[in-house]
């Protein structure tokens, strides 16, 4: 049960993306005529219970059921062979911290189970969609070698994974489904089964603004049924607004508390490992902050973009949300003024430290829309702000500031090299 | 000459009445030649009346046969942009500019798809892109136009105020930009990096260029190989995203790193070997490019 990202497509577009759990994924699919086994989600042990009662014998499956891939290999997913077994294993995997290579070290609270009929698995198969920004059209991409180490199959044997451009006009034709169902080792008596399959996913990313999907392991029985054994599916961000449905399956339990505060003031925060919070209008500038960083020898505590209209409120509010993070031991701030004024933003910072009782060095650099005017009021705030003439010497006195040392640059300018790298 | 827009240029504003078009409208004219080049805006509720001098038509096709706009710059919100650059692609335009952040995928899939299906020859810039510039003559867009100067060196990039550092650090080295192009970071767009390199070649007014790319995708890939054997130009190099970790995205225009592909490192040895020198310092780009010149 490997999620892998899309890793076995080198153009997939990354999209800002919704993410809902496999339940609530293959209640979608099934809409589209994907078959997957019968299964019940459930909340506590009891509910467990019943529904492996009402699903019937002998063999169930208890599955962990978090927005992270790698559950099988975590301990997240187990066979149960009676109902005392059922029991047992939901009491075990409700409540636990579920660690896989997807959650970080700290894991994932279980907090929703789904019971699952056991299925009679001839072979593991895989399937997956996302946007392949090359074509500029969706990609199908199907393997024979499904299962838990499909992420090695894509990184070490990428002719493994069969793909099948799909016109959007005409969506997934009957020919070319057969042809990829052919090419992944289904039979001929289940080429009708794998077609269902095949188009029933397609449709369903299409109709639904899906930016990445995947059955992972796509089975064929025993008795030659094609079934969705596990699914994944990720839902365009800007597309949500014509969704009210999938919308309604968001779990805020799993996501990171920091960035859903983010998102409430239109900021885009990612929290990192690091110790040094970035503020930054615009993302490519953000990362290229966070790579100055890490060039001079520290380490990013967050990616965080404030956009192009950031207001005294916004700063603010992301000032909070760096100040989450206990181990943070400075702060730059690095704004490229277009549109945005850099007397808006200095105002901004000057509030926000006063408001949270800024503890930590803070480091302002600011450039452009009237520069002069915002240096200006950062230097009369009284506040203990360390200014910055270039990025380079802003993440060398932020580096210097987390280290408990004082910032002793040259001021002005940076050593002349010839790759970039600091002396 | 530079590419793409200069002082003839005639622009019609799609989404001219609202707030952000307002705004934007405003600044592009007060830019250069700003006054003559924006010439018609768009919004058939309002057709007839017109934004401060600037006229509205119901249409675009009716702003092109009646002033000669040729340009379309869009500030449509996301629901309503792709069907408006369908629009500005259907009245047969040179190039249509959309600037519009947040447009589902699946929309561009369609229009793109529209496009090359019935071989349409508008070229589109963005969406969710900053625009396009060419100093002291004509911004089309949402950059500050304060910080460029009229020169040589061309620009290309991914990101917005990325590409302002960079065009800041060329203006305080004195080295002046023949034209600064934002192609922007949505996954299904318009122009890429490969097609503005190309431009920038064939002009004669420009001496050199900076590319400027993130991680994700294999766009930067793709344009350094063809310069490889097209090099005709110094071309210098910067990709942000060296310290993004695997899996998380960066923003709007970030971007996941798949199986080993599209990271800095691997975008930064492509480069490198195909001709493009680069830094992984993004306050050296300047200084990078003053010493190939």
């Amino acid at each position: 049960m490997g999620y892998t990202q899309a890793l076995s497509c080198p153009n997939a577009a990354p999209i800002a993306s919704m993410k809902i759990h496999e339940y609530q994924a293959k209640e979608i699919l099934r809409r589209f005529g994907v078959a997957t086994p019968r299964s019940v989600p459930c909340f506590s042990v009891d509910e467990a219970v019943d529904a492996a009662r009402q699903l019937g014998g002998p063999v169930w499956v208890v599955k962990a059921q978090i927005h992270a891939g790698g559950r099988g290999k975590g301990g997240g997913v187990k066979v149960a062979r009676s109902i005392d077994e059922v029991r047992d294993l939901a009491g075990k995997i409700l409540g636990m911290q579920l660690k896989t290579h997807q959650t970080g070290p700290e894991g994932q609270t279980v907090r929703r189970l789904l019971i699952e009929e056991g299925a009679d698995i001839r072979k593991e198969l895989y399937l997956g969609l996302v946007v392949d920004r090359v074509s500029q059209r969706y990609v199908l991409m199907a393997s024979a070698e499904g299962g838990m180490d499909i992420e090695e199959v894509a990184a070490h044997t990428p002719e493994k994974i069969h793909k099948a451009i799909v016109d959007p006009v005409v969506g997934l034709r009957d020919a070319d489904a057969d042809d990829l169902a052919r090419r992944i080792g289904i039979p001929e008596v289940s080429l009708s089964e794998a077609r269902a399959v095949l188009q029933g996913l397609y449709r369903a990313c299409w109709e639904s603004d899906a930016a990445l999907a995947e059955i992972n392991p796509l089975i064929l029985t025993g008795q030659g049924r094609v079934v969705a054994l596990d699914a994944k599916m990720n839902f365009d961000a800007n597309a949500l607004f014509r969704h009210p449905d999938i919308v309604a399956m968001r779990d805020l339990d799993e996501e990171d508390p920091a960035e859903i505060e983010a998102s409430k003031f239109d900021l885009s925060y990612i929290s990192l490992d690091g110790d040094i919070g970035c503020l930054v209008n615009g993302a490519g500038l953000a990362m290229a902050t966070m790579d100055t960083i890490k060039l001079y020898g520290g380490s990013p505590a967050n990616f965080l973009d404030v956009g192009g209209g950031a207001t005294a409120e916004k700063v603010t509010e992301a000032f909070k949300i760096m100040l989450r993070n206990p181990g943070l031991k400075a702060i730059l701030v690095n704004i490229f003024g277009g549109i945005m004024k850099c007397d808006t933003i200095a105002t901004g910072v000057v509030t926000a430290a006063r408001e949270v009782k800024l503890a930590v060095p803070l480091v302002v650099r600011m450039k452009g829309t009237n520069e002069d005017l915002g240096k200006k009021i950062l230097a009369e705030s009284g506040l203990p702000i360390i200014a910055a003439d270039n990025m380079a010497q802003a993440a060398e006195r932020v580096v210097a500031a987390a280290l408990g040392a004082a910032a002793t640059t040259r001021p002005g300018h940076l050593p002349e090299t010839d790759h970039g790298y600091p002396r | 000459m530079a590419i793409l827009v200069d002082k003839n240029t005639r622009v019609v504003t799609q989404g001219i009445t609202g707030k952000t078009g307002q705004f934007h409208t405003r600044m592009c004219r007060e830019y250069a030649n700003g006054a003559q080049c924006f010439v018609a805006g768009v919004n058939p509720r309002k057709a007839g009346e017109d934004f401060e001098g600037i006229s509205i038509f119901a249409s675009v096709r009716e702003a092109k046969d009646s002033t000669g706009a040729s340009v379309s710059v869009i500030y449509v919100p996301p629901a309503g942009a792709a069907a408006a650059i369908w629009e500005a692609v259907e009245a047969d335009l040179d190039l249509a500019i959309c600037i519009t952040e947040g447009i589902p995928v699946r929309d561009m899939i369609e229009v793109r798809e529209r496009m090359r299906r019935e071989n349409r020859r508008t070229l589109l810039l963005g969406p969710n892109c900053p625009g396009v510039i060419t100093p002291e003559e004509i911004k089309i867009g949402i950059m500050p136009g304060h910080i460029h100067r009229k020169g040589r060196i061309g620009v290309v990039s991914r990101s917005g105020t990325l590409t302002y550092e960079a065009v800041a650090q060329l203006t305080e080295l004195g080295l002046g930009q023949s034209t600064a192009v934002g192609i922007g970071g949505d996954p299904v767009n318009g122009l890429k990096h490969i097609d503005v390199l190309k431009l920038f070649m064939d002009d004669p007014d420009t001496d050199a260029v900076i590319m400027i790319g993130e991680i994700g995708g294999s766009d930067e890939e793709a344009a350094a190989e063809w310069y490889r054997t097209n090099a005709r130009k110094p071309v210098v190099g910067f990709i942000a995203g060296v310290t993004a970790p695997p899996g998380k995205r960066m923003g709007h225009a970030g971007a996941i790193i798949s199986g080993g592909k599209g990271t800095a490192q691997e975008k930064l040895a492509v480069m490198e070997a195909c001709g493009i020198r680069v830094t992984k310092n993004p306050a050296e780009m300047g200084r990078l490019l003053r010493s190939v010149l």
